[in-house]
């Protein structure tokens, strides 16, 4: 590791920002650790139906006779079942490695979408300010105040059941947080000397808002948003415990969790618990990465 | 500043007015109440004569002119379910649901803010990440997860705790608590935790950003280099620094915690708000629905407003609207 | 970590200063009570309360057989008029003695609640008039020939002239109100969370066990169940499932449990001659003719179902397999017809016949929070039907979008259950009769099936006093809907209860949980 950033200077001929915070990036071992087990889990995701035993998804594929089998058992179709099965017979390992798609495309997507629709209109409030200002912030009042639950199954009724649709709804329920947070620093930066000098300048609105002020409220904005995928995913579970998310023949990590649930109390506990694991691991992984790049990308933390 | 509260309340009535017809627009795409209150084998005269008895035979716009005719009178409806006014059963409900809000918002700032602190002093100490490992845990394990855990744990294996439910209440202001009694504080103690968890981490992971801003920034080092003790550094000039994000955020989710211990409520049978409005939404109780609603927003308005204000006052870096 | 387990103890402590007693009943139900007011809302567990606090005229056993209640007995004196003779020397709660006023008074109440979401009016719309006899006869007149007179009471709750006159379903719920003759009285209620109830020491019926109740409501199942195994209740009902290994496995706790009368079905698309919406070829394209109106893809549908997988692996065994509404030995079940056979074999040579050698591909709809492993089990039978080359999508919703799209006939296929009376008319009447508002009949038939001979056999059935007669004619009615396989029937569940050792209980197939059907084992 430390050859690679001693060797990368020499191979540099220009330092670029992108460069610089790449091998920033790289300097810190745990954040390295972090998106390589990220990599892994997302390769494992996209790659899911080359590498699983079964299909998860297609019911002809299973089999309610090789329902809760315990980890290690080998079902009627001849497939060991490393992790056991869940009450559909659905092959354990399968259906994470396929749940971990679509909870990371639910969370990842979703998250993306709000922090973008969010960061911007907070922006726009903080410096724009006034009416714009007061009409974004009663709107993240409403968005705020709306439950979650209400607010998704409202959306799902209009929209009904899907993937899709579970995203809109997150986004929906999500960009609140950003436009509040992004809005709370950029108050404090738009008073700034660099922002007026940059008014002075008579640069554009757009560049004074992404390049100028964006940046120095990004670290909140990490955190929040890293928090944010987590929660995505985790709000994603609770949807499905409700029977509000996505399709129950084509689970999410979260929904083979809640589906798991109930059989905790006798026992079954690896329908529940290896979902509940490959969750925590994502999670982890993706908050790392999130941790390190708030410092880095921090400029008031450069020494 | 009265300019300032005047306009902040004027907003604050369009977002109620928004707010109630999103709710009946939805309420009435989501799906037909009666349907779903009426019994199984009820014919067809007793299902007109239901939709006609809750007001169901009217056109939407009728029943949102007569909403808020009647809500301009103080009268927010009755429940479909309970035949009582809607606005008194939620209020009935509100102690409990406050208590266990704020049961959480304390033991998040209690154990969140040391936490946090620590791990932003020392940040490469094997403690503090401990300290931010353990803080992902706290949002990443669904909330209903963790409940069903802390239930298995403290109440059926290792018999500490009550499972569910409120415990005995005593009176205070009128109103009954159950954070008065120790039998009522037992049954407090898992729920708050289960809600804490989320906000938690989220204390420790601001506390500790902010503090690791702060001491870096100059005023510090001036501080630092002036010899004053590190003591008085980190009590006075960093703590101080770091309280508004944190303020913000303890303010933003005492809202939300409000507003979202459905799912707590519902794993703990805590007869609160939150456990009345999931059981609302899943008949479509349109009145509690809406009352409730209309309750949660104007929280929400005074605390956002509130949060506002404390923010002028802690850094005089955010001037208010009005006054600019 | 010490200190906190300090903390912990203490609090333990605390919480269990409080002792079971042997007169007291610490019970939770899973279904929330909304009213204590008994002819507010028709709905379950609001029945079941109201069966502690008062009686109706005709009570019933646990096998929901009529017995007698606040009628000692009653007789069809010719074929329009009914008399009843009443119980004397019963008295209110409040000292108030009960009288054949009372009844009049009830009878008016009933269809007068304000706001009531589902009203009992339909159990006394067949009552032309009431004749009071003396203090204690009744003559009550039907509008027509109507056997299910007695049957339609077992409903009505019977409240207090001089107490209740004007009272508001807001004060039964305080408390004000809530009183009437039965075994126990309630002293408090918290909305949506407990009810407190205490002995009616002068009940006219036996003598209930226990002198003090406490009923709480905890609607999450998991922690129903943990609340009991961390003994913070006796007595829970609606056992989960996937519980139900743990707690037969363990000597502290005792079950119990009988077969229902909730029949859990498919029913199909009869409505539509042409294309039913979830209906479409291999390719995804519509088709023609709703394959759902052939007799033997309705058959082959059914025998692809094998039921006693369904039963024994998604219900854990609290189901049985069943081909028509109601379980053996109830009146009018239909003798000998066992559940229909698995056999893909013949399902496939079936559905072969009928034109599909290849199969076609349907989505199949249910609800996912309504019946115990309702997802599941459309899952499993989406397994199967897949299997036969019937290529399933599966979609669970929840209740409250499930319901009303149900009722607008927006499905193909869609699982629903059916809690019946016991008698075959109450099923036939509401899910299988040819839609009729004016006879208030097939309110629940949403495959719109419509066979004639049927609703003939049915109309003569509701107008026969003889019950053997009647019962022959509605076996032959439910006979020829379930061999037209107007709706694929599935399992009858089966009612669970559990509760610790030292308490035994009567298991009503009417699924209603009451504090008087419990008691000490030792009490044998």
């Amino acid at each position: 590791m430390s050859d690679v950033t001693l060797a990368e200077p020499a191979a540099v001929k220009e330092e670029t920002p992108f460069r610089r915070f790449v091998s920033e990036f790289m300097a810190s071992r745990i954040a390295v650790g972090g998106l390589l087990v990220f990599t892994i889990i997302a390769l494992l995701a996209i790659f899911a139906p080359w590498i699983t035993p079964q299909n998860p998804y297609d019911l002809a594929q299973l089999d309610i006779m090789d329902g809760r089998l315990e980890p290690g058992a080998v079902g009627g179709s001849g497939i060991t079942h490393w992790l056991g099965t869940d009450d559909q017979g659905r092959d354990m390992l399968s259906g994470i490695i396929y749940g971990l798609r679509i909870s990371l495309t639910v969370g990842v997507g979703s998250a993306l979408i709000a922090c973008l629709v969010g960061a911007s209109l907070g922006l726009l409030a903080a410096y724009a300010g006034g009416r714009t200002d007061s009409v974004i912030m009663r709107l993240v009042d409403l968005q705020l105040s709306f439950p979650t639950i209400l607010a998704a199954l409202m959306i799902l009724a209009f929209l009904g059941k899907g993937i899709t649709n579970v995203v809109i709804a997150l986004v929906i329920v999500e960009w609140a947080y950003y436009a509040r947070t992004v809005r709370g620093s950029a108050l404090v930066e738009r008073r700034r000397e660099y922002i007026e000098a940059a008014q002075c300048l008579a640069l554009p609105t757009s560049r004074i808002l992404f390049r100028h002020l964006l940046p120095n409220c990004l670290p909140p904005l990490i955190v929040v948003g890293t928090i944010q995928i987590a929660r995505a995913i985790a709000l994603e579970a609770t949807l499905s415990f409700l029977g509000l998310g996505v399709p129950i023949t084509e689970p999410s990590l979260g929904l083979l969790i809640a589906n798991g649930y109930e059989y905790m109390l006798s026992g079954k506990y690896w329908i529940s618990f290896y979902p509940g694991i490959a969750l925590l691991v994502t999670i982890v992984s993706i908050n790392l990465m999130g941790d390190h790049l708030r410092d880095v990308l921090n400029p008031r933390l450069k020494k | 500043m009265t300019a300032y509260l005047l306009r902040r309340i004027s907003q604050s009535f369009l977002v109620l007015i928004a707010m109630s017809i999103i709710v009946f627009v939805g309420v009435y795409a989501v799906g037909d109440p009666v349907e779903i209150l009426i019994s199984p084998d009820a014919d067809q005269m007793e299902r007109e004569r239901a939709i006609q008895a809750l007001g169901l035979d009217l056109p939407l716009w009728e029943q949102y002119a007569i909403f808020v005719w009647r809500a301009l009178q103080g009268d927010l409806g009755r429940s479909f379910v309970y035949n009582e006014p809607a606005l008194q059963l939620i209020l009935q409900k509100m102690p409990a649901t406050l208590e266990l809000a704020f049961g959480s918002m304390f033991i998040s700032v209690l154990i969140g803010l040391p936490l946090g602190m620590y791990a932003g002093l020392k940040p490469d100490s094997l403690g503090s990440k401990a300290i931010m490992a353990g803080s992902i845990l706290g949002f990443s394990l669904p909330t209903f997860w963790v409940g069903l855990m802390l239930i298995m744990v403290f109440a059926v294996q290792l018999g500490w705790l009550p499972s569910t439910g409120r415990g005995d209440t005593a009176y205070f202001l009128g109103l009954q608590w159950s954070f008065l009694t120790g039998n009522g504080l037992s049954h407090l103690l898992m729920p708050a935790i289960n809600l804490a968890l989320f906000k938690i981490s989220l204390v420790i992971r601001l506390t500790r950003s902010g503090v690791r801003e702060t001491m870096l920034m100059d005023y510090v080092k001036f501080a630092r280099a002036k010899g004053l003790s590190p003591a008085r550094v980190t009590y006075v000039h960093v703590f101080k620094n770091i309280l508004i994000p944190v303020v913000t955020v303890v303010g933003l989710e005492l809202g939300s915690t409000i507003a979202f211990s459905v799912v707590t409520e519902s794993v703990f049978a805590w007869p609160g708000m939150g456990k009345l409005i999931i059981d609302s939404i899943n008949v479509l109780d349109r009145p509690v629905i809406v009352a409730y609603l209309m309750i949660i927003v104007v929280m929400f308005i005074t605390i956002n407003l509130i949060v506002d204000l404390l923010y002028s006052a802690l850094d005089p870096r955010v001037r208010l609207e009005g006054k600019a | 970590m010490a200190w906190n387990r300090c903390v912990f103890a203490l609090l333990g402590a605390l919480s269990l200063a409080a002792p079971a007693s042997a007169q007291n009943l610490n019970m939770a139900v899973g279904a929330p009570v909304t009213s204590i007011d008994p002819h507010f809302h028709q709905l379950s567990p609001n029945n079941a309360v109201a069966g502690m606090i008062f009686d109706r005229l005709i009570n019933t056993d646990a096998q929901s057989r009529m017995v007698p209640g606040l009628a000692e007995s009653w007789t069809a004196v010719s074929p329009e008029v009914w008399e009843f003779r009443l119980r004397r020397g019963v008295r209110f709660h409040n000292g108030n003695e009960f009288t054949a006023e009372d009844v009049v008074f009830t009878f008016q109440r009933v269809p007068n609640v304000p706001n009531s979401p589902s009203s009992f009016a339909a159990f006394v719309r067949p009552i032309r008039n009431v004749e009071v006899v003396d203090s204690h006869t009744l003559r009550i007149t039907t509008s027509g020939p109507y056997p299910l007179l007695p049957q339609d009471l077992t409903n009505i709750y019977i409240l207090d002239r001089e107490t209740h006159q004007g009272a508001t379903t807001e004060d039964f719920n305080a408390g004000r109100a809530a009183i009437g003759t039965g075994p126990y009285r309630m002293i408090s209620h918290r909305m949506g969370d407990r009810i407190e109830f205490e002995r009616n020491d002068n009940y006219f019926g036996e003598r209930p066990a226990f002198a003090r109740v406490n009923y709480r409501m905890i609607t999450n199942d998991s922690a129903r169940t943990a609340a009991l195994l961390a003994g913070d209740v006796e007595f829970v009902d609606q056992v989960p499932t996937a519980d139900l290994t743990r707690l037969r496995g363990d000597a502290r706790f005792a079950m119990s449990e009988t077969v229902g009368l909730r029949l859990i079905f498919l029913g199909l698309d009869h409505m539509r001659a042409e294309v039913s919406p979830f209906v479409t070829d291999n390719e995804g394209r519509p088709l023609a003719q709703n394959p759902l109106r052939d007799l033997r893809v309705r058959r082959a549908l059914s025998m692809a179902i094998d039921r006693a997988a369904i039963t024994s692996r998604v219900m854990e065994g609290a189901a049985t397999p069943s081909g028509q509404f109601l379980p053996p030995g109830v009146f009018s079940a239909i003798p000998e017809f066992p559940a229909p056979r698995h056999d893909p074999e013949q399902a496939r040579r079936l559905l072969a016949e009928a034109g599909f050698p290849q199969g076609f591909r349907v989505t199949l709809h249910g609800p996912n929070d309504r019946y115990p492993n309702d997802g599941r089990v459309i899952q499993a039978i989406g397994q199967m039907w897949t299997r036969l080359g019937v290529r399933t999508t599966v979609e669970a919703l929840p209740w409250t979008s499930f319901i009303a799209r149900a009722n607008r006939q927006e499905f193909s296929t869609h699982l629903l259950g059916w809690g019946s009376n016991p008698d075959g008319s109450h099923p036939l009447r509401s899910i299988i009769a040819t839609p009729d508002r004016e006879r208030g009949w097939g309110a629940a038939n949403r495959g719109r099936y419509s066979n004639r001979e049927i609703d003939g056999r049915l109309d003569a059935a509701m107008r026969e006093l003889d019950n053997s007669r009647r019962e022959q004619m509605l076996i032959e009615a439910q006979r020829m809907a379930f061999e037209d396989v107007a709706i694929i029937p599935l399992y009858i569940q089966t009612n669970v209860w559990a509760m610790r050792q030292h308490l035994r209980h009567d298991a009503r197939v009417d699924e209603s949980t009451r504090a008087q059907d419990i008691r000490p084992a030792a009490a044998r």
